[in-house]
């Protein structure tokens, strides 16, 4: 009662005010956009605006970043007041939560054929389309790599220019990059190993695949890595922590942590690292491919996206099409790489030679050629699954088999809820 | 009480423990301390004195961040609560602790009851209040959910209790106003409790996060805590500069706590002579 | 407030002194009531409402009955859930409340020092949670950074998971949450304490009462309001632990209150349900199963203390 009695007050000012300035301000559109807080993307996107703004003087940007922790909270609280943006940066991995929930309305086919995105991005941008309709476009993408730190591998003998190329060189490698004290505890980890950051994607996309599995189904709704295959890679992976003892889940507390600090001297992470360890001083590393196994390499790519809202309609949709495709065009993503060093989603722009030799990027960008993007329905609860497998097995004390199975059953039953009609 | 020189054993022994108890109370702030400064490099070794000391952090703070603007907001918001609460609060429990009429118990648990709702269930609703009202974005907006408090009336109705009625009975035989009763008579007695309160609503206002947060976007309408959130990124978090801006944010409360200490021992003569 | 003047006032006048005093306590707490109606009580009644409905913040909210509750029963993680929080409420009470009594019935005596001792003790009060945290998340680390289990190594125990454990992980989050809490406690206690007058002591001193005699008659029945108070808050505040445990728990990526839920108290299953899930109406649901919780165990707290 209050709320109506206070919105029809607030409804008749707003009606007075807006006769008043609407004729001020004719044909002009003001739309907004959001992206989380982050100082390089932040300068980016107020380049890209203030370009965009002199080709369209008939639009105008309002451009809201947010912590990066409450980007979620503050969206579900502006959501219900009609309040929030009309172009939104989210995860891809969102994307499914946010169109499950209406947030977002397909791209329009106009300007954006389905074919043409096809044809142009990388091929694991073709996540973003759902039925036949594009969603949501990235600006650029990401892909993982090995980083080894030179200094630790000159100190266990190891030359410090020859990274590991495959598994069993990375194994071996590890082994011999461990330190533990006279009572036996890790004070140097072979090879940083955490869940929560990249490893359940490593784990997921790459390891599954190498040992001859497959993670998901083909359609994506059912989960297929407890074949005997996911179940090797499996062991794989819980070898570092459990078997050869290079690893401990929880040192330093994370995985970057024990990297930057010269505790860990391998780790699998992004191109969105680089600017980190070069940072810290002391730290002399390197970065290349990852390691090949059975003569595949693989790798997980992610993207952050940006997407209309259901919020955009009639003219302030046109408009938000219209700077969103700005967002994706080459012109952007040159900005992009420059400022954010985050890699081209259009495979011309990021596979120019200059851009695939780089020494820290190049990695990278070879990478993407044997990228796939998982179809997440929640990449927040199915990494949590991830993690909590990996309790299951050091805490609970869960053999590989009983671990894997219980966390197929807990992701089976997520994608199952996703994909039942509501 | 005794002084020093009379002192027994016992009590030098609880004294020494009392210190040490503080001591080790304040150890993990101490870490903290040192954290904020050393560089980004050794953040991560977990010593208590920093190698290379810098005061680097504290500069990045308040020349690269909208640091001033956080801190007026702050303070603006918890000074502004703490005196409406102050008054509002210390008025309904000197209400409900010393007159008698029918719905006082109702009126009493009804507010306790506020305490019993989690902030993150209110936020919403305030939201959609707030938007509609066109407070958004302004220190009324930060402000308006935490002017009287369940918390606070429950405090001051628990001392009220123990003021004697006589004392406000004579007032009234003596023909003063109630309202002058409450301010001029009853007030004063419970300055020990007023002072906790006031230092209690202050740093729950300077710490308040979620509110804040989620009522403005306007960066220099952030209060502190909303501001030092954007130092935790996607993928990593800058330390040392969250413990730059736990010292920072500490020192402001340290003083108000400090002050009103004082009051609570000034407090404590008054109500002594009178009791 | 009781000034006379026109049709009204002449009303007021002929009225008995219980009903004026009634109408001025009601005039007293007009303002407040309007204000707690307004911020409060509309937004509670609402989330009972939304409870009923399967609200996901942007399509109209749809009454689904009491679906969201049979949801809840038959919820493992909420069962969990519960009892985590129970149990920091059964450890965290006796244990803080115990503890601050103590100190604060020390310092009370303490002359020398008594403004600087009682800084130390509040100062954990004043940091906030985030900051608390990544240095007691430190604390708990494996060598070789980890304090204590320096500390246990030093002295040839062997090394403890604490954080990294089902068993150990709340106690372990529950230690740093009292060592906050106490600052709080001690300011209350110790305004109580003073709040005792002075003649109660004198005229037991005069009466040869021992100190202990003194603790038992005079000190802890003055205390009683004080008590009653700290015991409610203490207890509001420990059902609701949130902060601290999102702090402790889920640094990096990991979903905070792990591991394995082992930490995880009620109201951040109810903050991701609300605000990870997007599911307001089983979120709303848990809140009132909260709220009523709560409102018992203050109800019988508060009639016990009547006793």
């Amino acid at each position: 009662m209050i709320k109506a009695w206070m919105s029809r007050s607030v409804a008749a000012l707003a009606l007075t005010l807006s006769i008043g300035v609407g004729a001020a301000r004719a044909q002009v559109v003001e739309i907004e956009y959001w992206q989380y807080t982050f100082p390089q993307r932040v300068k980016a996107i107020n380049e890209l605006i203030t370009k965009f703004q002199q080709a369209n003087p008939q639009i105008r940007v309002k451009h809201t970043d947010l912590p990066y922790n409450d980007y979620r909270t503050r969206i579900a609280a502006a959501l219900p007041a009609g309040q929030g943006p009309d172009v939104m940066q989210l995860f891809y991995g969102w994307l499914g939560d946010y169109t499950r929930a209406k947030l977002l309305q397909p791209l329009p086919a106009d300007v954006f054929p389905p074919a043409r995105i096809d044809a142009e991005f990388f091929p694991m941008v073709r996540e973003m389309k759902v039925d036949g309709q594009y969603y949501a476009l990235p600006t650029a993408v990401r892909s993982l790599a090995l980083f080894w730190n030179k200094r630790l591998f000159r100190e266990a003998g190891l030359d410090p220019e020859k990274p590991p190329q495959t598994l069993d060189e990375l194994v071996e490698m590890a082994k011999r990059l461990t330190r533990r004290d006279a009572g036996g505890n890790l004070t140097q980890a072979g090879m940083a190993v955490d869940p929560a950051a990249q490893d359940h994607h490593w784990w997921r996309e790459v390891l599954v695949r190498q040992f001859g599995g497959t993670p998901y189904s083909a359609d994506g709704r059912t989960v297929t890595y407890t074949s005997p295959q996911g179940l090797a890679a499996t062991r794989f992976f819980a070898d570092f922590f459990t078997t050869h003892r290079v690893a401990e889940v929880g040192f330093m507390t994370d995985q970057v942590t024990q990297f930057r600090s010269s505790r860990a001297a391998l780790t699998i992470d992004g191109s969105f690292r680089l600017a980190a360890f070069d940072g810290q001083r002391g730290l002399e590393y390197g970065v290349t491919t990852l390691p090949t196994h059975n003569g595949i390499a693989s790798n997980f790519g992610s993207y952050w996206v940006n997407a209309i809202t259901t919020k955009a309609t009639g003219a302030k949709r046109d408009a938000a099409a219209r700077f969103l495709a700005y967002l994706v065009s080459p012109e952007a993503m040159e900005l992009w790489l420059r400022e954010v060093g985050e890699l081209p989603a259009r495979v011309e722009v990021a596979s120019t030679p200059a851009n695939a030799n780089h020494p820290k990027y190049g990695p990278f960008i070879r990478g993407l050629e044997t990228a796939v993007a998982t179809n997440f329905v929640d990449e927040t609860a199915q990494r949590q699954i991830m993690i909590d497998f990996v309790d299951r097995l050091k805490i609970a004390g869960a053999s590989v088999e009983a671990a894997l199975a219980e966390a197929a059953r807990a992701e089976q039953a997520l994608l199952d809820r996703a994909n039942s009609p509501r | 009480m005794t002084g020093w020189q009379t002192a027994r054993p016992g009590r030098v022994i609880a004294w020494t423990l009392l210190v040490l108890g503080g001591i080790v109370m304040v150890m993990p702030f101490v870490f903290m301390l040192s954290a904020s400064l050393k560089y980004n490099h050794e953040v991560y070794e977990l010593s208590l004195w920093p190698k290379e000391p810098t005061l680097d952090n504290y500069r990045y703070l308040f020349q690269e961040t909208r640091f001033v603007s956080w801190f007026v907001t702050s303070l603006i918001v918890a000074t502004i609560t703490t005196l409406s609460v102050l008054f509002f609060d210390s008025l309904v429990g000197y209400t409900l602790a010393k007159f008698e009429f029918r719905g006082r118990q109702v009126v009493f648990i009804a507010i306790l009851s506020t305490l019993m709702i989690p902030t993150e269930m209110l936020v919403i609703p305030w939201y959609i209040l707030a938007k509609d009202m066109g407070w958004l974005d302004t220190y009324w907006g930060i402000l308006f959910p935490g002017l009287m408090t369940g918390f606070g009336t429950f405090l001051m109705r628990q001392f009220f209790m123990s003021v004697p009625n006589d004392l406000i009975e004579a007032a009234r035989i003596d023909g003063v106003g109630e309202f002058r009763i409450w301010w001029q008579v009853a007030l004063p007695l419970v300055t020990p409790a007023l002072s906790a309160l006031a230092i209690f609503v202050f740093l729950g206002n300077w710490t308040a996060f979620l509110w804040p947060l989620i009522s403005t976007t306007d960066k220099d309408m952030y209060t502190l805590p909303v501001g030092f959130a954007s130092f935790t990124g996607e993928f990593q978090t800058e330390w040392e500069m969250i413990m730059t801006g736990a010292m920072v944010a500490t020192l402001p409360a340290l003083v108000v706590f400090i002050l009103l200490q004082k009051y609570i021992i000034r407090g404590i003569m008054l109500a002594g002579l009178k009791g | 407030m009781a000034q006379s003047s026109g049709f009204g006032g002449a009303l007021y006048e002929g009225l008995t002194i219980g009903q004026k005093r009634a109408v001025t306590a009601w005039l007293f707490l007009a303002l407040p009531i309007v204000f707690y109606a307004l911020v409060r009580f509309y937004p509670t009644a609402q989330a009972f409402w939304l409870s009923l409905t399967n609200w996901n913040l942007l399509t109209a909210p749809g009454f689904i009955g009491l679906a969201n509750y049979q949801r809840m029963m038959v919820d493992p993680v909420f069962w969990q859930v519960m009892g985590n929080t129970l149990l920091y409420l059964a450890l965290g009470l006796p244990l803080s409340l115990g503890l601050a009594f103590l100190i604060a019935y020390h310092l009370d005596r303490v002359r020398v020092g008594h403004a600087v001792i009682r800084a130390l003790y509040f100062i954990p009060h004043i940091t906030t949670a985030v900051a608390i945290a990544w240095v007691w998340r430190w604390f708990y680390q494996p060598v070789p950074v980890g304090l204590f289990n320096e500390v246990l190594t030093v002295v040839g125990l062997p090394q403890q998971p604490f954080l990294r454990s089902t068993t150990q992980a709340l106690p372990a989050v529950l230690v740093p949450a009292i060592w906050s809490l106490l600052g709080f406690q001690i300011v209350i206690f110790l305004a109580g304490l003073r709040a005792i007058p002075q003649s109660y002591y004198e005229a037991a001193a005069i009466d040869g009462a021992g100190s202990w005699q003194i603790l038992r008659e005079i000190t802890l029945p003055q205390l009683m309001p004080t008590l009653v108070f700290l015991c409610v808050l203490t207890t509001i505040g420990l059902l609701r632990i949130f902060d601290i445990v999102y702090a402790m728990t889920g640094g990096g990526r990991a979903a905070p209150g792990g591991p394995l839920n082992s930490t995880k108290p009620l109201v951040l299953y109810i903050y991701e349900s609300a605000f990870s899930s997007f599911e307001m109406g089983f979120a709303a649901a848990q809140t009132v199963v909260l709220f009523l919780i709560l409102l018992a165990i203050t109800m019988i707290q508060l009639k016990v203390s009547k006793k």
